[in-house]
């Protein structure tokens, strides 16, 4: 979130878009009803399905799955053809008036630089025209047909009402009614937020499904400001602050990257990341990734990271290619895989395609779950007849089940959606002989570092080296984890103005990210969580619930990264002389008197820089603004274009009708034997979603007897039409195959799945909440991923879980 | 107004039945209406967070005891934490059903072990568990660790196990899990934000 | 706790007067239907806090789980997929439950002494220790809620947590909703907040919203703002003016009479079939057939 759950309450205009927050987030959604009730907020809901979010909604459309692109792009259109927009706003902090290479292109669907068969691009032309000063060049009268502006004006013009109703299915007056809603919010004191979850995500084109509402947002002027944003409501209690600390196979500490093969200079590295401005006066703050770099470096390997060594950069593996979920299952499938760790998730339901999920873990050597509960994961060498029709004999691989604590046997700190890190601690003991995540990590770990001490082995280094001051080597504590990631002064830390002057003397926790520095005197193992627990203590722990400015900035509660922020980029709350563009709502201003910004929030701003100064509001960026063109940062084009789902009920794209290579995502990766478990529209007529019920929590619940009574078996939700041209009743058991498997369940028919019409033709949508399994109290059920398709989004590679292609008949 | 026969029957019969039970001496004592008795009056109560979604609903949970040595602290109750800014005491069917998650019959409470082509799980013990994958785990990194690619470059990657990191554990484990797995030099690892 | 059993205004069977020198604020549960997601986190709750469990039983092919109020929940959402205006579909979802009637016709009906009482605050509380299980409460009740145990033959329903209102807790059912359509307070400060309710309701096109607080049972202390005030039966068939059973009165009018001159053994035998079995639901259903 850019904003935080509290700060919802502050909107004029809820819009819910792929997500269904009422449903899925019910806690944080009371900042909509709030919104409601306090400030007269509307509510939309735009999803294929009247969901429980729709159901006290001001208003609700329908949409096919996978079509969010032509919708929001037909907003966009919409508020540039309407003029409906914030001029000063993207005038001033967008990069509405830069100039973009002459040899990029844009023809029937595909950019310049497409390689079929690599289904990639070369994206050398996606970028900005750069003048002999080393800055982009611009034309603030928005004139020249290669501004920002001009191209994306034209690249949308295609997004009529009439198409985005034919590729969406959405009713033409329906969507008109929306855009008018969401234009309101262009005024600079209205402000509308954006609640969206996987059913953004979960697409072959999420990321630029959720680009394209960034787009609205910027052309309203709603970032930065109190109740805007762009607002990703995150699925874990803590998967905000895995991806904060890099847990994925490409990330480091705080979104700095690992390098890549060909990175084999330590400086180039850094100089690759570490942003120089791209227009006068930017501040540019990635400029930084040195200091954050070599503080996480000195936070791992200790004394053992020096400056000869480049802070033991050879140590840290190099990429050759992305080793994401999808990817890694693909090599397990090849037999390239020997040993696998799943703690505390369970991938037999959670990847997709269960059949090649299987598969794959059957060719381990050894598996080892580290879990609570007893997952499907764990048992998925056991028959569990039809839910699990496999054969344990067959499957020669090793499996560990490590009993693990759950949340109220532990100390520690999760980071909510709102970036807030709050310390929670232990209630009881956990039941049996469990153990708690830090000490069976370190029983493994310390182990593997004995054999290798003893033993030498492939190497050792970096395992040898790592840091492990802990007082119980078996059995790291929280608090010492904690101040770790939050970081200390190795050596005196002194003002970079004044070098007499310490700022932190050696030994003494970090009170923040400008504290560190380059040179090895401090340590930092996540930079942006830094200062979270500093010489005032654990700021996480605060429970200062108090609102002094009435707009739930409760800066004393807990701790916000960055730096307690609390709003990111609210120096766009203000217009560029700093004063705030709506004052009953004011985040921060400018004070000439003080000659210092502040307010109701840390300033997301360097703190004494004047607005005469220039300094634009996105510092994180190179340019100091936000962009509409995304340059070369996506995978499949820097602008949004609607493709298809990989299975979708259309043979073609209607926006290129003649161009099959643009019928779905042209960079959604594909594994060779994958295209043949696709399935096409002629067997597989129907449109299917997967999603989640508020009764359960993914697959936990199940193993949760009150929450089995509430939902206690599996279903799927078709609409009344379908229904009655399949001759089905609610209540009757129904099956939905896909190419890749079937599954049985109740059926819920419903007048909330409307049957839409889409480019001339019928499609129904077929409903499928994924919480069911072979393990559990709740009724045995099929796992869901039985029918999704093997394909993930070309950036993140996150699964298509949202729309494909199923056929549905009574049983 | 219409009265079946039977009803008139049945209303006759609670009439008459109750005032002779009670000349036989069946009456229900003093029948003081009394509420049930408030069960956490002395109950431990400890702060946390929701273990489920990202909204962090601030919880109250109950145990038994005071945290004398001897009382084992049974939870007995879980309910939302007013004082939390995000959820103000309020949880969802989810939270409010936490109590059986904490004592579900599905919980884990012993290490154990699956042999390969194996039909069933056999105890082992947390040590024997410990050295077993430790021993799983360095055989492979050994025979399987790129130090090098094919054209020379230093590279440092272990790719033949993988790891997926459990985005409900705390920020505490997933950093030591973090360091963990790239000093052994992993890339084949993610958390569930990658579905 | 004792203490507490001074503030009851009412008591099943039982002639002696209540004391009244003491008097409480009346207390009001509001459900406001439009804001409402039908999450279920008050039937989860419920059961928690009251140490219940329900069945895990199947499903139907709608959402409403379990299929009907049981002696283990004593609340339910029930989901009704309505079109209002034509091409504008409402997904009214009512929490269903005790309504803690004003002039209870539970208690009017009860013959069992202390077995239902009502306390100054306007909680209606059943006692199963006191009660006989003749199914006469639900008989008595005009909104179907009380339900028997299998285990016990006792009548159960919602206690509006009497046990957390005497110590000056809300219910549980309040205290979890989270988007707050559930609120607690006193009777007075609730209908105040539905009439701010019934008013943005109005301005958003809901020209018939209205509070529920039917006269015919004297008031309830569980309320509901219905965005269709003039169409209660929407929402699961929310009774439009509900009163007490005619039946209820044939008890007060007829059989205390026939009671005092003391008729028959035979009916006598009956009363201990009712101890002992419970009522039969067969029985239940000829009477409402009837």
């Amino acid at each position: 979130m850019t904003n935080h759950w509290v700060d919802i309450k502050n909107t004029d205009l809820v819009l819910i878009m792929g997500g269904n927050a009422a449903e899925a987030h019910p806690c944080g959604f009371k900042w909509v009803t709030e919104a409601k009730a306090h400030r007269k907020a509307k509510l939309i809901v735009v999803d294929p399905r009247f969901t429980r979010s729709a159901a006290v909604s001001d208003f609700y459309a329908p949409i096919r799955a996978g079509t969010d692109i032509a919708f929001l792009g037909g907003v966009i259109n919409y508020l540039l053809s309407h003029d409906r927009i914030h001029h000063e706003y993207v005038n001033s902090y967008t990069d509405f008036s830069f100039l973009v290479k002459d040899e990029f292109g844009f023809e029937d669907g595909i950019y310049t630089g497409y390689n079929p068969e690599k289904r990639s691009y070369d994206k050398s032309t996606w970028g900005y025209q750069i003048g002999s000063d080393g800055f982009v060049v611009t034309d603030p009268t928005l004139q020249n047909p290669r501004c920002v502006y001009q191209m994306m004006k034209a690249h949308y013009s295609r997004y009529t009402p009439d198409m985005v109703s034919s590729i969406c299915g959405t009713p033409r007056d329906d969507f008109l009614k929306i855009c008018g809603m969401i234009a309101e919010t262009s005024a600079p004191d209205k402000a509308m937020t954006v609640m969206y979850a996987l059913g953004w995500t979960q697409h072959t084109q999420g990321s630029q499904m959720i680009r394209t509402a960034a787009m609205v947002q910027m052309l309203l002027g709603n970032i930065g400001v109190a109740g805007g944003g762009m607002n990703a409501l995150r699925g874990h209690s803590n998967i905000q602050g895995l991806t904060d600390l890099g847990l994925l196979s490409n990330l480091l500490p705080g979104y700095m990257t690992l390098p890549g093969d060909g990175e084999q200079d330590y400086q180039t590295y850094i100089d690759k990341r570490a942003f120089k401005p791209l227009r006068p006066g930017q501040l540019s703050y990635w400029q930084n990734y040195g200091k954050f770099f070599v503080s996480t470096m000195k936070a791992w390997y200790g004394d053992a990271a020096t400056a000869e060594n480049n802070w033991a950069y050879d140590w840290l593996p190099k990429l050759d290619k992305g080793y994401d979920l999808l990817q890694v299952f693909e090599n397990m499938h090849q037999g390239k895989v020997n040993g696998y760790i799943c703690q505390g998730f369970n991938p037999l339901g959670s990847a997709p395609c269960k059949i090649k999920v299987s598969n794959s873990l059957a060719k381990l050597k050894y598996m080892v779950i580290i879990d609570p509960l007893a997952t499907e994961t764990s048992e998925f060498w056991q028959n569990h007849g039809e839910y699990n029709d496999v054969d344990p004999a067959k499957i020669q691989t090793e499996v560990f089940r490590l009993p693990s604590t759950c949340f109220a046997e532990e100390d520690g700190s999760l980071v909510n959606s709102g970036r807030w890190l709050q310390w929670h601690w232990k209630a009881a003991d956990p039941p049996g002989d469990a153990k708690n995540d830090q000490d069976i990590m370190a029983g493994i770990f310390l182990r593997i570092r004995e054999m290798y001490r003893k033993d030498g082995g492939a190497f050792p280094d970096p395992i040898l080296n790592l840091t492990w001051k802990h007082r119980q080597p078996a059995s790291p504590s929280p608090e010492e984890l904690a101040k770790e990631y939050s970081g200390k002064a190795l050596k005196d830390v002194t003002d970079p103005k004044d070098a007499t002057k310490v700022l932190v003397k050696a030994g003494e926790q970090l009170n923040g990210f400008a504290e560190l520095r380059d040179d090895g005197s401090t340590s930092c193992g996540c930079w942006i969580f830094s200062g979270a627990w500093s010489e005032k203590g654990n700021l996480m722990a605060r429970r200062d619930n108090s609102d002094p400015f009435g707009i739930g900035q409760t800066l004393n509660w807990a701790f916000s990264w960055p730096a307690n922020r609390r709003i990111l980029y609210n120096r766009a709350s203000c217009d560029p002389s700093g004063k705030p563009y709506d004052p009953t709502r004011k985040v921060i201003a400018w004070d000439a008197a003080t000659g210092k910004w502040g307010g109701a929030d840390i300033p997301d701003f360097k703190p004494d820089s004047a607005p005469e100064d220039g300094m634009s509001p996105f510092i994180m960026n190179p340019e100091g603004v936000a962009r509409f063109f995304a340059l070369d940062k996506m995978a499949e084009g820097p602008f949004p274009e609607h493709y298809e789902p990989m299975e979708s009920p259309l043979a073609a794209n209607p926006l290129h009708p003649k161009n099959d290579k643009a019928r779905a995502n042209p960079a959604a990766r594909v594994f060779k034997d994958d295209w043949a478990t696709f399935g096409k529209p002629d067997k597989f007529p129907y449109v299917c979603t997967t999603y989640r019920l508020t009764e359960h929590f993914h697959f936990w619940t199940k193993h949760v007897r009150l929450d089995a009574i509430t939902q206690p078996e599996q279903f799927v939700e078709i609409g009344e039409e379908l229904a009655r041209e399949k001759g089905i009743k609610a209540g009757d058991h129904v099956r939905v195959k896909s190419n890749r498997g079937f599954i049985v369940a109740v059926a819920v028919v419903t007048k909330r799945i409307r049957t839409l019409d889409v480019a001339g033709k019928k499609v129904h949508t077929v409903g499928v909440p994924i919480h069911w399994g072979f393990m559990g109290i709740a009724k045995n059920g099929y796992l869901t991923n039985t029918l999704t398709p093997f394909v993930g989004d070309a950036n993140t590679q996150t699964p298509e879980f949202k729309a494909f292609l199923v056929d549905v008949e009574k049983v | 107004m219409q009265v079946t026969r039977r009803q008139f029957f049945r209303i006759c019969a609670a009439g008459v039945g109750s005032s002779s039970l009670a000349a036989l001496g069946f009456a229900p004592g003093e029948a003081l209406a009394e509420v049930r008795t408030f069960k956490l009056a002395r109950a431990s109560e400890t702060r946390s967070t929701c273990p489920y979604c990202s909204v962090s609903c601030g919880l109250l949970i109950y145990s038994l005891g005071d945290g004398a040595k001897n009382a084992h602290k049974e939870i007995i109750h879980i309910e939302g934490d007013p004082d939390h800014p995000i959820n103000r005491g309020t949880l969802c069917p989810k939270g409010a059903a936490l109590l059986d998650f904490v004592h579900s019959p599905n919980r884990l409470r012993r290490p154990e072990y699956r042999a390969p082509g194996s039909k069933e799980w056999k105890p082992i013990s947390w040590d024997d568990a410990f050295s077993r994958i430790a021993r799983l785990m360095k055989d492979d990194r050994d025979k399987n660790f790129i130090a090098t690619n094919e054209k020379g470059e230093t590279v440092n990657r272990w790719v033949s196990t993988g790891m997926l990191a459990a985005s409900a554990s705390s920020n505490e484990t997933g950093y030591l899990t973090q360091k963990i797995a790239r000093s052994l030099g992993m890339l084949a690892f993610d958390n569930q934000a990658r579905v | 706790m004792a203490l507490q059993s001074l503030d009851i205004t009412a008591r099943s069977a039982t002639t002696t007067p209540v004391p009244t020198a003491r008097q409480t604020t009346k207390v009001a549960k509001l459900i406001d239907i439009s804001k409402c997601i039908g999450c279920k986190a008050c039937q989860v709750a419920c059961m928690e806090w009251n140490d219940l469990r329900d069945e895990i039983g199947t499903t139907t092919g709608i959402y409403d789980n379990p299929r009907d109020l049981s002696d283990q929940s004593w609340t339910l959402m029930r989901f009704s997929e309505v079109e209002v205006q034509p091409g504008r579909l409402e997904w009214l979802i009512r929490k269903d439950g005790c309504m803690h009637c004003a002039d209870p016709g539970c208690l009017k009906a009860c013959p069992a002494p202390g077995a239902i009482v009502q306390y100054s605050n306007g909680i209606v509380d059943f006692h199963e220790e006191n009660c006989i299980g003749c199914g006469y409460c639900l008989t008595g009740c005009p909104f179907n809620i009380p339900r028997f145990s299998k285990k016990d033959s006792k009548a159960y329903k919602c206690t509006l947590c009497s046990d957390r209102v005497a110590v000056g807790l809300e219910p549980a059912c309040i205290k979890t909703c989270p988007t707050g359509a559930l609120v607690f307070g006193s009777k007075e400060d609730m209908i105040l907040h539905a009439e701010g309710r019934i008013a943005d309701l109005k301005e958003r096109g809901f020209s018939n919203a209205a509070l529920y607080d039917p006269p015919g049972v004297g008031g309830t202390h569980v309320m509901y703002v219905l965005q269709h005030g003039d169409q209660p039966e929407l929402y699961a068939g929310l009774p439009k003016d509900p009163g007490i059973s005619p039946l209820v009165s044939v008890w007060k009018g007829i059989a205390k009479p026939l009671m005092s001159l003391g008729i028959g053994l035979a009916v006598f035998a009956g009363f201990f079939h009712f101890v002992t079995a419970g009522p039969k639901e067969i029985e239940e259903e000829e009477e409402n057939r009837s």
